[in-house]
């Protein structure tokens, strides 16, 4: 192709990218592929001029005041963060088009570093950059860009903020009721899809252990450390109801703390089930069901087969699904719970049974 | 066109108990024919790679059609499976059935038992690395077979790095060899 003149297919190389050189090591012709490529999409890389939010920093009290309440009653479906390296296995556009997608779902979606830049170089027919379609505050539907890598703290600071103002924990000395709270009401999810660096390991360690579960694109694999659950373990999922101290299951929520997704589909089905959280309002639960049962639909052309797992009352199945999911609920024999006050910490139990 | 069998992956040393390659295809259909409980574990790039009109995934579903064997698709590559009229026993992530694989107590997809032998297709090759290499060191009694293109190291068996073309030769192989039962 090279021979006839036609240089499409090689300039398109350099969407996918990520200039590590290997291939020129690898080619037996000694040909200087990387260089050949660059050249190749000089004219693409001329042009390349991008809109992006500037680094807005920490995610203020007021703004927490506002989402806390529905982000914990689940009405707000979660807060995802695109953060880490820009290691993507088919370019840095994946990203972008996960954060159009939950904003456009209503969740409350924020980036930073590489992440963050890799989405305003993504532009949509009319040219416009995901941060010139949605808003740049931390709501519902918003955008925005909480600053470089080292910023990601602000991220997990506002996860504790929420504990911290709308639950009023005490932020001293107080590391496992605050990770408590998140882990059983904040549905948040940490996406790192290009992860590749022990610096994106280390931040995605410091948002699992807040209990925030984070999604590594294929690459992060590489860590060869997951943090799996299994839903199919029933007794792995109980937690303890504050009100009567009495062991609830809760379901698998969230499944697991630290996964790798082998494709942007699979991850946006991933993100949607991870935002779900023990606390949530029926409301709440049928709204993140809505989303993850109409991603799941979409990229997988099938129901969900674990929907009977996160159905804990009748109100909580999606109005507009009702007669699909009653189907699925009869056949898998499923039987009406309770929506728990949930906590994993005995000491938080008010009220003991004798 | 038969190739090495080094790691298609540079500075990944996959330590001393390296995977057997395959002299002939017709050892997969062997080892296929067997196993007491095999599964097919397919990823998204079976539906990604072709060699003229036909998709591996094609092959794939041959080659599970000739064996009998439940096929788990990972990643979102369910319905591709549907639309070309066929049923995987399940969908479930890469993480999720190698989780499960590690596990000597997990039932199986049919609560029968833990499978003794699992052929992987269609993964990233990075991310079959080192499921593969969870698999060597953390099953118990799972015997691996990568029938990707290219050497996986820490499968039990694998082919060796090869030509699409001839890779897909092989692929034809192993059908015809599990068609004759």
């Amino acid at each position: 192709m090279l021979a006839t003149g036609n240089l499409n297919k090689l300039a398109d190389l350099y969407e996918e990218c990520v200039g590590c050189a290997r291939c020129e090591s690898a080619c037996r012709a000694g040909n200087n592929i990387h260089s050949f490529i660059i050249k190749v999409a000089e004219k693409k890389l001329k042009k390349e001029k991008f809109k992006i939010r500037s680094g807005r920093g920490a995610v203020q009290d007021l703004e927490i005041r506002k989402v806390g309440a529905p982000i914990v009653l689940g009405e707000i479906p979660g807060v995802v963060a695109f953060v880490g390296c820009a290691n993507y296995p088919h370019g840095g556009k994946e990203v972008a088009e996960m954060a159009s997608e939950f904003a456009k779902r209503r969740y409350i979606v924020t980036a930073s570093g590489c992440s963050a830049m890799s989405i305003a170089m993504h532009k949509n027919e009319e040219g416009k950059t995901p941060y010139e379609m949605y808003p740049g505050d931390f709501a519902a539907g918003g955008l925005s860009n909480v600053g470089s890598c080292v910023s990601n703290p602000h991220i997990s600071g506002a996860a504790v903020k929420i504990a911290s103002i709308f639950a009023r924990r005490k932020l001293r000395a107080n590391y496992e009721e605050i990770a408590d709270y998140i882990l059983n009401r904040v549905g948040a999810v940490g996406v790192a899809w290009g992860a590749m660096s022990q610096k994106a390991t280390s931040i995605a360690s410091g948002f699992w252990r807040l209990g925030i579960p984070v999604i590594v694109g294929p690459h992060g694999s590489k860590y060869r450390r997951m943090l799996l659950g299994r839903k199919d373990h029933k007794d792995d999922w109980y937690a303890y109801d504050a009100r009567t101290g009495d062991q609830v299951y809760v379901g698998p929520t969230p499944e697991h703390l630290f996964y790798t997704a082998e494709t942007k589909e699979e991850a946006m089905v991933m993100i949607a089930k991870l935002c779900i959280r023990p606390s949530d309002t029926t409301k709440g639960r049928a709204i993140k069901l809505t989303n993850y049962i109409d991603l799941h639909k979409r990229f997988y052309g099938a129901m969900p087969d674990d929907i009977h797992l996160f159905v804990r009352t009748a109100a909580d199945v999606p109005i507009i699904m009702k007669d699909e999911i009653t189907k699925i609920l009869k056949k898998k024999k499923w039987t009406e719970g309770m929506i728990p006050d949930p906590t994993l910490l005995p000491r938080l139990i008010r009220k003991r049974k004798e | 066109m038969n190739m090495s069998a080094e790691s298609w992956q540079r500075a990944e040393i996959p330590g001393p108990k390296k995977a057997l390659v395959f002299a002939k295809p017709q050892v997969v259909a062997t080892k296929v024919k067997i196993a007491k409980r095999p599964i097919l574990i397919v990823g998204h790039e079976a539906v990604n790679t072709s060699l003229n009109e036909e998709k591996v995934i094609d092959y794939i579903i041959n080659i599970a059609k000739a064996a009998e064997i439940p096929v788990v698709a990972t990643s979102h590559i369910f319905g591709e499976f549907v639309k070309r009229g066929f049923q995987p026993a399940t969908w479930m992530s890469i993480m999720d059935i190698t989780n499960r694989l590690q596990d000597p107590d997990w039932k199986g997809l049919d609560g029968v038992g833990q499978y003794d032998l699992a052929l992987f297709v269609g993964i990233p090759y990075y991310m079959e690395w080192t499921i593969l290499s969870s698999l060597k060191h953390f099953s118990s009694d799972l015997t691996t077979i990568s029938l990707g293109r290219f050497y996986q190291p820490n499968a039990t068996c694998s082919f060796s790095n090869l030509s699409l073309k001839y890779w897909i030769e092989c692929l034809k192989v192993i059908i015809s060899e599990l068609g004759e039962k």
